[in-house]
């Protein structure tokens, strides 16, 4: 038994021993989880995928004369950003895209730029063109702002994504005779292929299922830079069916993030484009794992063969919400390059970089090694699987006046 | 024998020219195109797998080269931008060839240009764009 704080006493002296999430399967493989739990302090994961429900708030600093962004319009790189705050506060969405981009029009679109593009084009230390528009009051007379912005001159740049880090994803597949372009790819008809999208025995939450360190205020590798875990992610799900090792069968927990944009990397925070569907994020994010007792560095040992994720048809299933799964694969089986669905063998492919997601895990071990990251604890539990906290559906109730 | 992916463009002039037919007819070379159009400036770009002889091969590129035909490999106009590409692996079953594979040790995705039929799926289904296709 360990305590976080003991942990970071052998980090501040260089003395941690810190390990990545696909190491640890090896070390316990080869000396059993007694002896891992005590010789290795921390586990570090990784995951690099598209996070749709990210963006990042700004406050622009006042102009002479002032303006009151709020309740007008504001662009960035002509991508809207939502303004419905104080005067120069704006929030940017990752899938925002401009006003006049042709969106799915000329099927599929394209989907070239959006909040996305502008959140790593920000990072990346490119002057931004704002334009905005106002009302105008007594006290914030001007109605049109026209200037370039950088992320150096920002009051605050805060990367802020409302659910990241899924624990878990369906595998995708097209069920239907033509071509399908989704949030998780291109899907071929007739089981061309199957789309998954984690970084499986790298992955934050799946080496931490029943959430015992990750909480609220844990820190975090994120975009290169530091961030913290601020919340349970929107349609947190903690309550799906778990395998005997405690590990989600199906999408389940989430994460809510937050961090200084300013100090991230725009080589962690990519725009990306789906094409017929839309721009997005590819968010890093590392999570480190303080290894306390047994029981934590056995979660941490589960390997990809030991990870299952639902088969889920795109063409029909999952647009009119039809709950079901054509089966079940491990992530070994994934990452083999084929799966069998229905009796026939698919060709996979992954929309999370796993390469990038160990470089992350990498990348994280080596910042506590050299004691510039300590952990933290935890201020309050994420809710669990046994807290009754459940993603539910919208009932529609019609409008009557 | 030779065998190799190439793109042929021709000018304005020769498109209307039964050059292909000339390397089967003189050189004894065979063709398999993957790829032809006219652009809207009437320029034409065909690629070609030519397959022959190594001395009907070479005579028939100097016969290309001598009616104005510009020449390159495939290899130089379908290519990865290794600064984009985050080894994701979205494309791997998409490609027709083979030529985008992961390698199982590094989970690194592969681009073996030998095997590229310049068929383009690979470009737009990218997240980060990091095919281009410079023809």
């Amino acid at each position: 038994m360990k305590t976080i704080k003991e942990i970071n006493e052998k980090i501040k002296q260089g003395k941690a021993v810190v390990v990545t999430a696909e190491e640890i399967i090896d070390l316990v493989d080869k000396k059993g989880l007694k002896k891992a739990a005590q010789e290795v302090d921390v586990v570090t994961t990784g995951t690099f995928g598209p996070m749709c429900s990210s963006g990042a708030y700004f406050n622009i600093g006042h102009a002479k004369p002032r303006i009151k962004l709020g309740g007008g319009t504001c662009k960035l790189n002509d991508v809207p950003a939502y303004c419905g705050f104080a005067a120069v506060d704006i929030y940017l969405g990752a899938t925002a895209i401009p006003d006049d981009d042709p969106r799915n029009k000329v099927f599929p679109g394209e989907f070239k730029y959006g909040g996305a593009h502008v959140i790593q084009e920000l990072a990346e230390g490119k002057d931004m063109r704002l334009e905005a528009t106002a009302y105008g009051t007594d006290c914030y007379p001007r109605k049109k702002l026209e200037t370039l912005i950088n992320l150096k001159d920002l009051n605050e740049a805060v990367l802020y994504n409302i659910r990241n880090c899924y624990q878990n994803y369906n595998v995708a597949v097209n069920l239907s005779d033509k071509i399908i372009y989704t949030y998780m790819g291109e899907l071929k008809p007739k089981l061309g292929n199957a789309n998954y999208c984690s970084a499986g025995q790298l992955s934050p939450l799946l080496k931490d299922p029943y959430y015992k360190t990750i909480g609220i205020g844990t820190k975090i590798f994120l975009g290169g830079g530091i961030g913290y875990v601020a919340w349970q992610g929107t349609q947190h799900n903690p309550s799906v069916k778990r395998k005997d090792n405690g590990i989600p069968q199906a999408p389940a927990g989430t994460l809510a993030v937050i961090g200084d944009l300013k100090q991230m990397k725009p080589a962690w925070l990519l725009g990306t484009s789906m094409l017929g569907y839309g721009a997005t994020l590819v968010v890093g994010i590392g999570v480190p794992i303080p290894i306390l007792n047994e029981e934590i560095v056995k979660y941490t040992a589960a390997k990809d063969e030991e990870i299952y994720a639902q088969v889920v048809d795109y063409s029909q299933a999952y647009p009119q919400m039809i709950a079901g799964s054509l089966g079940e694969v491990n992530y070994a089986q994934l990452k083999s390059g084929k799966i069998r669905v229905q009796d026939k063998e698919v060709p996979t492919g992954n929309l999370s970089s796993y390469s990038k997601a160990h470089e992350i895990a990498e990348e994280l071990k080596s910042w506590i090694k050299k004691g510039d990251f300590v952990l933290t604890e935890a201020v309050a539990p994420l809710p669990g699987a046994e807290s009754g906290y459940t993603f539910k559906s919208l009932k529609e109730r019609p409008i009557s006046i | 024998m030779i065998s190799k992916r190439i793109v042929l463009h021709f000018p304005h002039r020769l498109v209307d020219e039964p050059i292909v037919y000339k390397l089967v007819k003189d050189y004894d070379l065979k063709f398999n195109i993957l790829k032809a159009y006219v652009t809207p400036q009437e320029e034409g770009l065909m690629v070609l797998e030519l397959t022959g002889e190594d001395r009907n091969f070479n005579q028939g590129i100097t016969y290309l080269e001598s009616c104005g035909v510009r020449i390159q490999p495939l290899s130089q106009d379908v290519i990865r931008n290794e600064v984009k590409c985050t080894d994701c692996g979205v494309c791997v079953p998409i490609c027709p060839t083979g030529a985008l594979a992961v390698d199982h040790i590094t989970r690194k995705v592969h681009f073996y240009d030998n095997k590229c039929i310049a068929c383009e799926l690979c470009v737009k289904i990218c997240p980060t764009r990091a095919m281009e296709v410079h023809f």
